[in-house]
């Protein structure tokens, strides 16, 4: 059932060019409908699969057999935690994305083949099968940000295109090595975790895996691709970038680089959790100083994402527990927090320096702007109630298990992304003369309130960070006995989990 | 063998000459007075029939045979790709329906014709001269078409550095042909397998092996024996160039592996890294790295369409030039499979790039702008074209070059190949930069002002969205070509 969830999304995008060509609201609408239906399959495949425990086959077919790869669809907790985020940030982005006028038709028809490639990694149990949907995934992106992006949009997109590709490439060679080496003719992963490979080809595999999939998941030094390519993006594709595609990188380290090499990754553990900590505090310091809102978001991300890194750097089960439900944490909160900063206030401001906002006192203007962004800012910072709150302690006290310096460290980043947070809420909302200049009344933005999609989008995700702050369990037990299945028994075995 | 049984074994070669007569009779005896498009057009049909029927016998004929000292070899492989050869020509063929470039209706299409059938015939042979003799009928027929453009003075300078390259050519591959001869006292090449076994390094082998790939490095335009490719491909009518990009590359690549496989087992050597041995492994290694090397960079500079397309055959041809290093039992597949979906590709883009040229022949990038905006289909065709030349899936090219890939890292002993592999994989990122350019011309762009929709003969789109639709089926389920392959 879950497999539908690819299904509908490339249904959808291919019924876009049924549409007429001026129309305007159908592509809005079956977009819509495409997200909802999957977010739909997702929820209901999840609630039926999760009761289950370890990996739940979909389905399996032989598709290129000279190869011995199979079109091989399964979920595990892991899988079911991120297919239901991407259900969730699809449909808030196509909320976002209401206001889309130019070609929405071939926009939307973008969107949708990057979400149904989204799901399908995340569902893939077939190496190869998994590669394909991740470079599915690529192109769209390119398209989003060069054709509908603002800031510098034909740099950044293909920035962030090439810098995926190196990745997919990175990922290549060490999957052709890895199928040659262990010489079993297939690409199934539950087969492949079993091989034990030598320890000297692990060494160089698994950073050849790892950095290739790191690279999208905002690994230092090669991030840099994650705030240009937010900055640019409009904001639906922002929210995807930075809510599912980010954690694309993420899950393929843990699902391939970790489960193959068990062994490299005890050896190389040390270096990415200094890598993931030097993120999370360069990320931060960076946010910090920056005059572009939504370049403090974008270096906000890379400051998160370094969390998912440092716990999957612990290698244990509390550290990768904590990792994944920091994906799904994160997912919600950049993309709610990409949504208020692209749609709410630069679509409306046309600008997003916060020099600028601070004379424009949003947050009587846009109030709703501003206690969403509030909110979501809160819940990133880590506070309790919020998802943020638990996936980062899950990380913290994981990394202070087996990295106790660096949980340290990572602990200042928390405290500096207080920081740039209270900063870019006090600069963007709250500051500048008590009395509203007279050329500038509520009255003025009348037609531009906040719309009732973005209102539902924003609710939306809201709800699920608050929902999952107050009661983690929702998604912990699927997770952590993910953690149990014999998929994971090299990872146990190789690095002491 | 009597003649009758030769003639059945011959069916689909004999109905394309039948053809190519035929073609050449009715231009000239009922269609010389009317306008070059309705001659191509009415040719086009002839053909098409001629080919169809040429492809039924290919498809229900004989599946083996063996005669007069391997002169004609049928295997089940080589059936089938004289099916898709057949197929290629027909696309070839249909994208003249709507040209103009020539007088000579009659004529172009049978050299056309004849062309496909030296291709027919090279891949059906195991005999040194067999294989050089159509390996002739199809460069000069295809000389001959780089030429036909007589209004445009780039056609004929293409022509010439086509064929005094290409005479050059011949001249070292026949060179070779006979110090194999000698060495061997054979032209056939299980033969000569025979006797290389033991005289693997003999000196005379070496020379032997460097002229036939200096031979067959023209053919298939690998570095250092490209310098043609480029004017060719800028200057030739399209249907020429993508004959010459497609069908050609099919069969020459086909009988290079044959020949290399199956002629001279014996001196292969070894292009491990660091460990080369003397024989013909390390040198295709070398045409090979520098083939994807050079064409990725070059491609980075152009700014012509066909220039492009140009560079990146030659980066094309070192990728497939990996696969013949593969193992036997893979190397045939895996080279076949690439080959067969870039001609297909190519044939399409060729297409695409007459399209676009208009009547002007500019064939600068920016004649792209906009195309979403004036042809829908047309730009999703050229995307699922530049897409697949450069490697992303769920396109026919990424299943290709990764089947490619492993085949290569499995030959030998362990990953002793991979460092070949790796030069492939960073090139092939290098490439997806300038076929994106491509496409951002096409959907980025802003149309330029005044710009009329795209406009294109009907038999025009519909051969180039079926292509689009076969590179996408075959990407999505590669066995649907592989089955027939192995």
């Amino acid at each position: 059932m879950l497999a539908w969830t690819i299904y509908i999304s490339f249904a959808g995008a291919a019924g876009m060019f049924l549409l007429p060509r001026e129309s305007l609201r159908a592509p809005r609408v079956l977009a819509l409908i495409a997200a909802l239906a999957g977010l739909l399959v997702a929820v209901g495949g999840a609630l039926r699969h999760s009761a289950v425990g370890g990996v739940v086959t979909l389905i399996k077919l032989p598709w290129i057999p000279t190869l011995g790869a199979d079109y091989f669809l399964a979920a595990d907790g892991i899988s079911l935690t991120l297919v239901l985020l991407t259900g969730l940030v699809a449909t808030a982005g196509v909320l976002f994305s209401w206001n889309i006028e130019l070609r929405p038709r071939e926009f939307f028809a973008f969107y949708l083949a990057l979400i149904g490639g989204v799901y399908g990694v995340f569902l893939s149990f077939d190496l190869l099968l998994l590669l394909v949907f991740y470079e599915i995934a690529i192109v769209p992106k390119y398209f989003l940000i060069a054709i509908w992006g603002s800031t510098n949009r034909e740099y950044a997109a293909m920035k962030l295109a090439l810098y995926s590709f190196v990745g997919s490439a990175l990922v290549i060679a060490g999957l052709v090595a890895a199928y040659v080496v262990s010489g079993a003719e297939t690409f199934n992963l539950l087969e492949l975790a079993k091989f034990e490979y030598p320890r000297e080809f692990q060494l160089w595999a698994f950073p050849l895996v790892f950095v290739g999939f790191g690279i999208l998941a905002g690994l230092w030094p090669f991030h840099s691709w994650a705030p240009t390519g937010h900055v640019a993006a409009p904001t639906g594709a922002s929210m995807l970038l930075a809510g599912v595609v980010m954690k694309l990188g993420a899950y393929g380290c843990l699902r391939v680089a970790m489960t193959l090499f068990p062994e490299g990754l005890a050896a190389w553990r040390d270096v990415i959790g200094v890598l993931a900590v030097i993120a999370i505090v360069y990320g931060a310091l960076v946010a910090l100083v920056q005059r572009d809102f939504k370049f403090v978001v974008g270096f906000s991300s890379v400051s998160h994402m370094g969390f998912v890194l440092l716990g999957l750097a612990t290698v244990t089960t509390l550290g990768l527990s904590g990792a994944v439900l920091q994906m799904f944490s994160h997912g919600i909160l950049a993309g709610l927090l990409f949504g208020v900063v692209g749609r709410m206030i630069y679509d409306r401001e046309h600008t997003r320096d916060l020099e600028q906002l601070e004379s424009r006192q949003l947050s009587r203007m846009l109030p709703f702007a501003a206690v969403t962004f509030v909110l979501a800012g809160f819940a990133s910072m880590g506070l309790p109630g919020f998802s943020g709150f638990i996936a980062e302690l899950y990380v913290l006290i994981g990394a202070w298990q087996t990295f106790p310096k660096l949980a340290v460290i990572a602990g200042v980043g928390i405290v500096i992304g207080v920081a740039y947070t209270l900063r870019a809420i006090q600069k963007a909302f709250y500051s500048g003369n008590e009395l509203p200049s007279p050329a500038r009344l509520p009255a003025e933005h009348g037609d531009s309130a906040i719309s009732l999609p973005e209102k539902v989008g924003a609710c939306l995700l809201i709800a699920c960070t608050v929902g999952v702050g107050l009661y983690p369990r929702v998604l912990l037990d699927w997770i952590v006995p993910s953690f149990n299945s014999p998929l994971f028994d090299g990872l146990r075995k190789g690095a002491g989990l | 063998m009597d003649y009758p049984g030769l003639i059945k074994l011959l069916a689909p070669e004999c109905l394309v000459v039948l053809t190519a007569l035929g073609v050449l009779f009715a231009d000239l005896k009922f269609w010389r007075g009317l306008p070059s498009r309705q001659r191509f057009g009415r040719g086009v049909a002839l053909a098409t029939v001629g080919l169809l029927a040429a492809a039924l016998f290919a498809g229900m004929g004989e599946k083996s045979a063996d005669l007069l000292l391997g002169t004609l070899v049928l295997t089940r492989v080589s059936q089938f790709l004289k099916l898709v050869l057949l197929l290629l020509t027909l696309g070839t063929v249909w994208l003249c329906s709507d040209a103009d470039f020539t007088d000579h209706v009659g004529e172009f299409l049978a050299l056309l014709l004849l062309a496909a059938t030296g291709m027919m015939l090279l891949i059906s042979t195991e005999n040194l001269l067999m294989i050089f003799v159509s390996l002739e009928l199809v460069s000069l027929s295809l000389y001959v078409m780089t030429a036909f453009n007589k209004r445009s003075s780039c056609s004929a300078e293409a022509a010439l550095k086509y064929f005094l390259f290409g005479g050059m050519a011949a001249g070292f591959m026949l060179f070779g042909f006979s110090f194999l001869y000698g060495l061997s006292g054979s032209i056939h090449l299980p033969d000569i397998a025979v006797a290389l076994r033991t005289k693997g390094s003999d000196p005379l082998a070496m020379a032997a092996i460097v002229m036939v790939l200096a031979g067959f490095g023209f053919k298939i335009a690998a570095v250092p024996f490209h310098f043609w490719a480029p004017d060719t491909y800028d200057g030739a009518p399209a249907p020429a160039a993508a004959f010459i990009a497609s069908g050609s590359k099919v069969a020459s690549f086909f009988i290079l592996a044959t020949l290399l496989q199956a002629g001279m087992p014996g001196a292969a050597g070894s292009g491990a890294w660091n460990a080369f041995v003397p024989g013909w492994m390390p040198i295709v290694a070398i045409l090979a790295t520098a083939s994807m090397v050079f064409g990725n960079l070059a491609a980075l500079a152009q700014s012509s369409l066909r220039r492009l397309l140009a560079c990146s055959a030659i980066a094309h041809a070192g990728y497939a030039l990996l696969a013949i290093m593969a193992e036997p039992a893979d190397a045939k597949p895996a080279l076949l499979y690439y080959v067969t979906t870039y001609a297909l590709t190519l044939v399409g883009m060729f297409g695409l790039v007459s399209v676009v040229e208009g009547g002007n022949g500019d064939d600068s990038m920016g004649q792209l702008a906009g195309l979403s905006q004036r042809s829908p289909l047309l730009a999703a065709c050229l995307s699922v074209f530049g897409l697949s030349l450069a490697g992303v899936p769920p396109f026919a090219g990424f299943f290709g070059k990764f089947y490619l890939f492993v085949a290569v890292a499995k030959s030998g002993p362990t990953l002793s190949s991979f460092w070949l592999v790796l030069v492939a994989i960073a090139m092939s990122c290098v490439s997806l930069y300038y076929y994106l350019q491509v496409l951002k011309q096409a959907w980025v762009a802003i149309p330029v002002e005044g710009s009329v929709p795209a406009r294109a003969s009907r038999p025009l789109v519909l051969v180039v969205s079926l292509l689009a639709l076969a590179v996408v089926l075959l990407g999505c389920v590669p066995e649907l070509l592989l089955r027939f392959l192995r």
